[in-house]
């Protein structure tokens, strides 16, 4: 049954440019040796703008991404597995990380060069490459599953050089400057340790413009996203991942910071001035949590045919979104500090400072910070109902995702929880969860 | 008005043919492999007791696993909405909802409507449905039927540690080695089904006038186990696994509560 378009819709212009950038990284990387540049490897959230002082062609992969990018390709993401599990590695691991250790196990990147010598995706028909080793590993350690992530994948590789940054000093709402300089003198030794393994003479100044690649990035993806609080709402959340990944892939990155403000921010301020909606037939607003199964995104398509949009989630806005409370007590994009930057540890602790805010940080300290944050977003975004993916491939966003439910439930907004695994499809079953779908369209007034 | 309800579960096809929300035709059909040829038999089955034909059904509402697989239908309709109409229209009491099928087990809550207010369904495991009664009895080489029975005769409780059917099984082999009782061997399953039941039901609460639907609403062994877990005595109707056919054909008939 087709409901009737309410709205107007049309496609995001900008969707070319976010899979370029995207796929430009995954081939920069790959290439880096051939050009005289280096590879780092490190998860989405480490502090990516420190590594950028030591050359314009120092290029990065960053570990949650790549875990994704190989969930999507079915057939490479089993075989992954498989191998990491023959080595041992159990099915209740992180499973972005499993498939991360496959591709080395199995030294199969998800990319390659077709027959016309482009890059492109392996399923897109490119020989695959082998994993692209990298020269360092540059990681922060909130997560419980982040510092072993890469002690593995050093082990794998036969020693790789590593810095791990504990970032884990509590909450935004308890931050002390104590707390800011433990995180700031491990930068700065961190500094010294890239230093020495890539003999290279750190330069402050590219130090700099990163940081503040960092803020336009993350600041300018929550406003992004705030936009989205409009009915109808100009994007959906199918969409909003493939746009909140350049941020996950390189945020300290002047290509993901110029995309995010001065291509895709324009874009979506327009649509929301001329009523452009992700989906024409909204009738209904959910928003969901944590990764979804990616290699189910269809789901999300499915919701439509109730007239039902997923406007995003705390892990989409907060993945990467940097947020604060305004004025008016609503949710809004952090505001960019305004200063000059004269010494690196200026530099770094107004970093620092900064970035022990972010939102899906926060849970790891206390559930009912992120139940505090889910309501607000259900509340200012006007929200039907809530559908929470029961993660069993990440133990680190789905810790009190149940405590998540009560809260939410009493808040007055319902809400249906599905099980699944954000990259190990064997993990989710879609004819039951579209089921579920059914049934919770109903209790929302569907028919 | 005539209206028709089919249910498509995933080992029997049940349906309910109501002329003016009165049950006038009921059928159960094994699904087996050939789900649209026993689908066809079921409503075949109806038409010829309520002595009417396609042409005299205003509408027919499908719901199940395998809803789209019914011959034809007008709408289809989830199993939970479907459950609580029924349970509403037969004990109009009812606020809380249980289904224990062949596959799944549902707890949902609604109002006086019978529209789903919160609603849980079991994950892939078969530990809370009806096909671990289905295995246990076979593991004890006691019929199916005769199981619920067996098992109030129990002397003792023995905790059933297992969460999982396949692991369920081997602790009854362990069980017979320490010449435990079938009929203690029969509580434990039930108790330890019941648990699970009631583990997904407690997520959304529960109020006092509960109904128990679906086949195992039948084993009175397990109704026993519930009863106890919950510390209430639900509500079993007559005839329970036809709940959710029923439901489907008063959803067919546009019935919202009341007479």
């Amino acid at each position: 049954m087709e409901l009737e378009a309410k709205y107007p819709t049309e496609k995001l212009k900008c969707w070319n440019k976010a899979k370029d950038i995207r796929m430009k990284y995954y081939q920069d990387y790959a290439e880096a040796h051939d050009k005289g540049g280096l590879r780092w490897a490190g998860g989405a959230w480490t502090f990516d703008a420190i590594p950028a002082g030591l050359g314009d062609d120092v290029y990065p992969i960053t570990s949650e991404p790549y875990g994704a990018t190989i969930a999507f390709d079915k057939d490479l993401s089993l075989e992954c597995m498989e191998a990491a599990e023959v080595q041992g590695y159990p099915r209740d691991l992180c499973s972005y990380m499993r498939n991360y250790w496959g591709s080395i196990i199995i030294d199969k990147y998800p990319f390659g060069y077709n027959k016309d010598g482009e890059f492109v995706p392996r399923f897109k028909g490119a020989k695959p490459l082998g994993f692209p080793k990298p020269d360092f590993i540059w990681q922060d350690h909130i997560c419980c599953s982040h510092a072993k992530w890469y002690q593995v994948v050093s082990d794998l590789e036969g020693g790789i050089p590593m810095f791990t940054v504990d970032n884990a000093v509590g909450p935004a709402n308890e931050l002390t400057d104590s707390k800011i300089k433990f995180v700031v003198e491990q930068l700065k030794d961190g500094v010294k340790f890239l230093e020495k393994v890539t003999d290279r003479d750190y330069d402050d100044e590219l130090l700099f413009k990163a940081i503040r690649n960092h803020f336009v990035s993350t600041s300018k993806w929550a406003e992004i996203c705030e936009l989205n609080k409009a009915v109808p709402a100009p994007l959906d959340e199918k969409s909003i991942y493939s746009l909140y990944v350049l941020g996950t892939l390189q945020k300290a990155g002047k290509q993901v910071a110029d995309f995010y403000e001065k291509v895709l921010l324009p874009e979506v301020k327009d649509r929301v001035k001329r009523g452009i909606a992700a989906v024409p037939n909204e009738q209904f607003r959910v928003m969901s949590d944590t990764q979804p199964p990616w290699s189910f995104l269809g789901i999300f398509r499915y919701l439509e045919k109730f007239g039902c949009i997923s406007i995003g989630s705390l892990y989409t806005f907060g993945l990467i979104g940097q947020w604060e409370v305004k004025k008016d007590d609503t949710w809004g994009p952090k505001t960019i500090p305004d200063m000059e930057f004269s010494s690196r540890d200026q530099a770094l602790y107004e970093y620092v400072k900064y970035e022990l805010h972010r939102p899906e940080w926060q849970h790891f300290y206390s559930c009912h910070l992120k139940s505090d944050m889910m309501i607000r977003i259900a509340k200012e975004w006007k929200l039907n109902g809530v559908m929470l993916h029961y993660n069993r491939g990440c133990e680190g966003l789905s810790v009190g995702i149940a405590e998540n439910r009560l809260a939410l439930l009493d808040a007055g907004f319902p809400v249906m929880a599905f099980e699944g695994n954000n990259a190990d499809e064997r993990e989710f079953d879609e004819a039951r969860t579209k089921a579920k779908i059914n049934a919770f369209m109903e209790t929302l007034g569907a028919k | 008005m005539i209206t028709m309800g089919i249910d498509l579960g995933a080992k029997n096809i049940k349906v309910v043919i109501l002329k003016d929300n009165k049950i006038v035709a009921k059928s159960n059909v094994l699904a087996g492999f050939e789900v649209e040829k026993s689908a066809k038999k079921a409503i075949d089955k109806a038409f010829k007791e309520a002595g009417v034909t396609r042409d005299d059904i205003e509408k027919i509402v499908s719901t199940g696993a395998g809803e789209k697989l019914a011959p034809f239908y007008d709408e289809t309709k989830s199993v939970v909405g479907c459950d609580s109409l029924g349970a509403v229209f037969l004990h109009p009491a009812a606020r809380s909802v249980i289904d224990v099928g062949a596959e799944e087990g549902r707890g949902m809550r609604c109002d006086e409507t019978g529209k789903i207010l919160d609603f849980e369904v079991n994950e892939k495991c078969a530990a809370g449905a009806g096909a671990f009664t289905e295995a246990m009895s076979r593991a004890l080489e006691v019929p199916l039927e005769e199981l619920g029975a067996l098992s109030l005769k129990a002397t003792e409780e023995i905790p059933m540690n297992a969460q999982c059917t396949v692991f369920a099984e081997s602790e009854v082999v362990t069980m017979v080695h320490n010449n435990v009782s079938k009929a203690n061997m029969a509580k434990a399953v039930h108790d330890a089904m019941a648990s699970r039941i009631t583990s997904m039901v407690r997520k959304i609460g529960f109020d006092k006038d509960v109904v128990l639907v679906g086949g195992v609403a039948n084993n009175i062994g397990f109704v026993d186990s519930l009863n106890k877990d919950l510390g209430l005595e639900v509500v079993v109707p007559k005839d329970p696994e036809f709940v959710g056919a029923l439901g489907a054909a008063l959803a067919a008939a546009g019935w919202k509560g009341g007479a």
